[in-house]
Formats: structure tokens, sequence, C-alpha cells
């Protein structure tokens, strides 16, 4: 079990490497009192730089999980920890701070603010958050710079994509801005929700590779969610909710599988 | 960057927003332009007489008294003796009288008899005096002054000659050709029912009238209709019963022998008089009267009239409501497909304040915008519509800055849409809390 300590600030609380960049404890989790329990996790930890694909069928707590990774809520028991901050002890303006400043989001679909240009959704993040701004400034200049060297990397900047608009493109070329936007001044955690669902196969493929290069090279943890079981063996792990949430409850280790 | 993104989402519905702002523009610009017309209506009512601090006229309703002394509305149904007004004109309280004799009426327009005291004494709009555009007062027996808009209405100018009618309707059986009058003088505009009056002097009209009873009925289509030759006086046709309001009245202020006019204004040497001169009117002995305040009155006519103006006033609120509703329709049906909007702006940092704040400013701006356009095209209609309102309705509309009680009305609309505002900034900040970032639409 590796220890973390209770109260890092935002701005200092970068893992080290080898460190857990996410670190859930006993965790339960029930949209009411009284419903029924959706999460109930004894123990995951994820490392830095890791790839984990989160496998479950659909109801099985994924996207609740990424509400509590993301910290849109907080859980009746137990603790997450992103980058070694307690999530509830931040409460709401903390979270929603700590979320803009580390984290980035890509979604199953209707990724993007239809009103805005493909520059404009991929630095939406930079006007949330100093630190992305900052960081994202520091790498090419300005972020709308920042904003095209990701774009050039996924292959999105040819000018003809760019002056169009974003309903305009192809789900895999949505997906992709959606990607940029997401790894925007380097978030060390990237959460992907089901985003390959609307893809061929093909695309999907190609996706999550650039996908996987991209975190790469911002050294960013990725958080993949998917009912697809024919993804897992890409990543470097794979968890399956509902196993979790059955040998949890006899207190078990959490189930891992490569 | 929430105000941008205000702006950006407000572009790209554009359409339905342009809408929501003209529905709005439309209901300000309407309640803004009845309180314009109400407010206007109400100074140019107040202002059609001042300082007069009594009018007398037969015994009637108060009323009655004003509208067709002040207003040249209806017709008076009885006259006052001229020796009764010398009596009361004589008294040692009575600083001028202005008599006014009805009853005739030149192509529509209102035919009063009246002597110099009416140029010299007559006030309107805050004790203003009539001023001439051209000419100058009666001095001859059939000179005449016009009203402006009579002059400008009929093409007159000085030295013109025009023929009076019997009666108040656009057309008379009767008309007093022998002897036309002569334009002398033309007022200048004053907003009132001055503008829309022709003056003569007590002596012309009085000759007029004497012609036609020394030579009887010249229409014989008249005379048929009657069947029977006139004897008195000779003023036929249906007008002649109502509008009958001068068939008496002798030449000369000397003469007392029967002779009449339709009714007087006073002015007293102390207006704290009014009332002991109002009573002493009203129980005069020679003749039943009725003396008013016109300032009493005029509140009374317009209480009258306000009862109307309420509900137009009302009618107009409601379309306001309406307006501002469909504000709330246009927003509340947006809020479903801006959900997955609101979920991406969470997911990139942004706080439920932030998601409450877009949709509050967006409709506190479409409300902001839609009062500005609204005032706007208040402004610009005005400015076309001036000359045609005063033309057609002889009511001139001034365009100043707005008063307090518009700017008052705009800041209630401007505060109802940002209240508005509250139910679907309201309910996307619960959405955004209960949605989080995984919302599926």
């Amino acid at each position: 079990m590796t220890s973390i300590a209770e109260s890092v600030s935002p701005e200092s609380n970068v893992a080290g490497a080898g460190e857990n960049v996410v670190s859930l404890a006993d965790v339960r989790f029930a949209w009411n009192a009284g419903s029924a329990i959706v999460i109930d996790i004894h123990r995951l930890d994820i490392s830095r730089g890791e790839r984990v694909f989160v496998r479950g069928p659909s109801g099985s707590g994924k996207s609740t999980l990424l509400s509590l990774l993301g910290g849109m809520v907080t859980p009746q028991n137990g603790m997450v920890r992103v980058l070694g901050q307690n999530l509830a002890a931040l409460g709401g303006v903390g979270r929603d701070r700590f979320r803009a400043d580390h984290i980035g989001f890509i979604f199953q679909m209707f990724n993007l603010i239809p009103y805005l240009s493909v520059v404009e959704n991929v630095v939406l993040p930079c006007g949330f958050s100093q630190r992305r701004e900052k960081r994202a400034a520091k790498e090419a200049g300005s972020v709308e710079a920042e904003a095209l060297r990701l774009l050039t990397h996924l292959d999105m900047a040819a000018p003809d994509i760019l002056e169009r608009r974003v309903t305009d493109l192809s789900v895999g070329q949505q997906q992709r801005v959606a990607a940029a936007r997401a790894l925007i001044g380097a978030p060390e955690l990237v959460i992907a929700d089901e985003p390959t669902s609307a893809l061929d196969a093909d695309r999907r493929l190609a996706f999550i590779k650039l996908l996987f290069q991209e975190c790469e090279r911002e050294q960013a943890t990725l958080a993949f969610v998917s009912h697809d079981a024919g993804l897992a063996p890409l990543f470097d792990r794979a968890i399956e909710l509902t196993a979790m949430k059955r040998t949890n409850s006899a207190d078990k280790p959490e189930p891992e599988s490569r | 960057m929430i105000y941008s993104l205000a702006v950006k989402s407000l572009r790209n519905r554009k359409f339905s927003a342009a809408l929501t702002v003209l529905s709005i523009s439309l209901s300000v610009m309407l309640l803004l332009g009845v309180e314009r017309i109400r407010s206007e209506s109400r100074e140019s009512f107040t202002a059609t007489i001042s300082g007069t601090d009594l009018v007398v006229g037969a015994r009637s309703s108060p009323v009655h008294l004003l509208l067709y002394s002040v207003f040249r509305i209806g017709n008076p149904t009885n006259n006052v003796r001229w020796d009764s007004y010398r009596a009361i004109a004589d008294r040692p309280e009575v600083a001028w009288t202005i008599p006014l004799s009805l009853g005739d009426s030149h192509r529509g327009y209102r035919v009063v008899g009246t002597d110099h005291n009416y140029f010299e004494h007559f006030r309107f709009a805050r004790s203003r005096a009539l001023d001439f555009a051209q000419g100058r007062e009666f001095e001859e027996e059939h000179d005449t002054v016009l009203g402006s808009e009579v002059a400008r209405k009929l093409g007159y100018r000085i030295g013109d000659d025009i023929v009076i009618a019997h009666g108040a309707g656009q057309v008379s059986f009767m008309l007093h050709e022998e002897l036309p009058f002569r334009v002398a003088g033309i007022l200048a505009p004053t907003g009132t029912p001055v503008d829309r009056t022709v003056h003569v002097p007590l002596e012309g009209l009085d000759a007029v009238h004497a012609e036609v009873s020394s030579e009887g009925i010249h229409d014989p289509l008249m005379a048929a209709l009657r069947g029977a030759p006139e004897t008195e006086t000779e003023h036929p046709g249906e007008e002649h019963e109502d509008v009958h309001g001068h068939e008496h009245y002798g030449a000369s202020e000397g003469d007392e022998g029967g002779h009449t006019i339709s009714a007087f204004l006073i002015g007293l040497k102390s207006r704290a008089a009014a009332l002991g001169m109002q009573r002493f009117v009203n129980q005069y002995a020679g003749e039943p009267m009725t003396a008013i305040l016109p300032g009493a009155t005029l509140q009374e006519v317009w209480e009258i009239v306000g009862a109307a103006e309420k509900t137009l006033f009302a009618v107009s609120a409601l379309v306001v409501v309406v307006g501002l509703a469909g504000m709330l329709v246009a927003l509340l049906t947006s809020l479903s497909e801006r959900r997955r909007e609101m979920a991406i702006l969470r997911s990139v940092g942004a706080r439920p304040m932030h998601v409450f704040s877009l949709i509050l400013g967006e409709a506190a701006f479409l409300t902001g915008l839609g009062v500005a356009i609204g005032v706007a095209g208040l402004y610009a209609g005005l400015l076309i519509g001036q000359s045609w309102i005063e033309a057609r309705l002889g009511l001139f509309i001034t365009i100043g800055w707005p008063s307090a009680y518009e700017l008052q009305l705009m800041c209630v609309v401007a505060v109802a849409g940002v209240l508005i505002g509250l139910i679907p900034a309201w309910r996307i900040y619960r959405y955004s809390l209960a949605d989080g970032m995984t919302v599926r639409i």
C-alpha cells in the first residue's frame, strides 16, 4: 500500500514517478441515501504514467467512478485521492479548481462545444485554469500555439479542418479535437469515458494509439472507461468493476488483469 | 471567459435570440409608447386652459360645460343671457372675461364668436399667451382669426375670405354666404383646441345671423323638408336643435334685449375669490347658471378617460409579460440540448456558479438588448410618426429624454427579465450538479 500525505496543496501535489496518481480506499457511493450502492471499492491505485482500462457493463458504475475521480461527487465512505489530494477535503469550489488544473476529460460523443471553433474548443480548459494556461503558453509560446501543436500531433491542423465548424467534423476528428483539449496544459490525469464507442474498429485502434502517444509525450496517466472488453489488451492494466464489487464485499484485494 | 462563451453561444442561436429580443423590444416599445402618449395626452389635456379661474355657462353638468366651452366637444344645451353675463363681468372681483358664442362651423372646424379679450387674456400650457404666426387680431366686424391647424389644413392665408356655416358638422345645409369673413390673423400652434378653431368677433357673428333672420332660408330643399317657413330664427337642419347656441346674440355690449352667448371665461383679481364667485354664479337669481373651476373639472374628465388609459396600460404591460414569457420558453427549451454543453464546461473546470451565470447573463443580455432596441424603436417611431400623430390626433408628442417614470418602467422590465432568467439558470445549475459529467442526451 502506497502512503500519500493527506493534505497536499494542488500546486505541489504532483506525484513523482512510480507514485500513485489515483488512490481509492474503502470507497462506497450511492446516489441517494438508502438507494443501491453503485461503487464499492476496497482498494484501487493507479500509478503515474499508467494506462488503465476500466471495464464493466452498463450500470456497473463506470461513469460514477469517473465522477468520483473528477471530484464531481464525493463518496459517503472512504477516500478518493488524486495526486495525493483527498478530494473530499477540498470543498466544491476547490474540487472544481483541482479538476480544471489537473484532469483532462474525453467523452463518448458530443465532446465539443458546437459554437466554438476547433482551436477555441481545444483551449477551453485554459480559460478555467491559470495553471494549465501557463503550462500551455510555456510549452509553445501561447495557448493557441500549443493547441495547434497538439492538433498537429493528432493530424488535425490542416487549414481546411481548422476552418470547419466543429459540427461538420467526422466523429473521429471530433474525438481527436477532444483529445487535444484533454491534453492541453499537460494535466496529470486524463479520463476518457468511452471515447471510441462511436468509431469503427480501424479508427478506434488508430485513436487509441494516438491517445497513448500523446499521453506518453505529456506524461499523463490515462483512465479509460469502456464496455468493449476487446480493447483491454492494449492497456497496461484492466479493471473489471463488477468483479471488484463482488470481491470487495468479501474484503479481498482488488482484482486485476493484465 | 463566461462572457465570451455567452456571446458566442447567443451568436450560435442568433435566430431564436433575435426573435426573443424582437418580442421584448416590441413589447417595451408598446409599453413606453402607450405611456408616452398617455403622459403627452394628459399634458396636452391639462395645458388646454390656464389662468382661467372660472368657466360659466347655462345650468348643465360641469363636465359638459368644460367640454363644449374649452374643448369644443359637444354643444351647449342652453345659453346665458347677455345681461347676466354683464352683471357678472362687471363685478369688482372680476379682472377680465372672455365671452364665447358657439354653434357655427367652417368646413368641420368650430367657429367661436368672441372679443379682443380672448387674445389678450386667454392662456394655455402654464400661462402661455396666444401668439400670432401671421397678421393681427380682428378689428373689423368681418375679420376672422384662424387657429394654426385650420389655416394649415385648409391652406388659408391672410386676406382670404371664408364662409361660415350653421351647425358644427362637416356638411351644412346652410351657409352664411352673404357675409364672408376675411382672414386677418393666423395664430401660432398651441397644441390645444384653439388650433382647430375659427375665431370671429361677436358682432360679426351677430351680423351674419341678423342677415339670415331678415332674409329667411335660402335653401329650397331645406324649406321643403321643413314644410313650413321659419318664424323667428331661420336655422334649419338636424344640427339646428343641437347647436343653436347663438341665435339671439345681440350685437352691442350695451344691448340687453334678449341676446345670448354660450359661455364665458372669468379671470379674477384674486384667485382666493374663486369659490365665492362660483357660489355667486351658481345662486344667481337672474337665470340658472353653472360656474366651474376648470382645474377640478379637468381632473374629473381625466378620471373618466383614465379608466380607458389604465386598461390600455394594463394591456401593454401584459404584452411585456408575454414577451418575457417568450424568453423564458426559449431559454427553457434550449436547456435540454445545452445540458451536454454544460457538462463539458464542468469537465474543464467551470463551477456550477459559472453555468448559472452563463444562463442568467444570457437572460439579462437579451432583456437589456430588447429594452434598448425597444427604446430606440420608440424614438424612431416617434420621429417618423410625430407629424402624423399631430395631424390625426391633434397630439404633439415632444421627443425628449425618457421621463423618470419611463426609466422606472425600463428598469422594471430589465429586472423582471433577470428574475425570469433565474428560473432556467437555477434549473441548469441543478442539472449541472446532478449530471456532473455523465449526462447522455
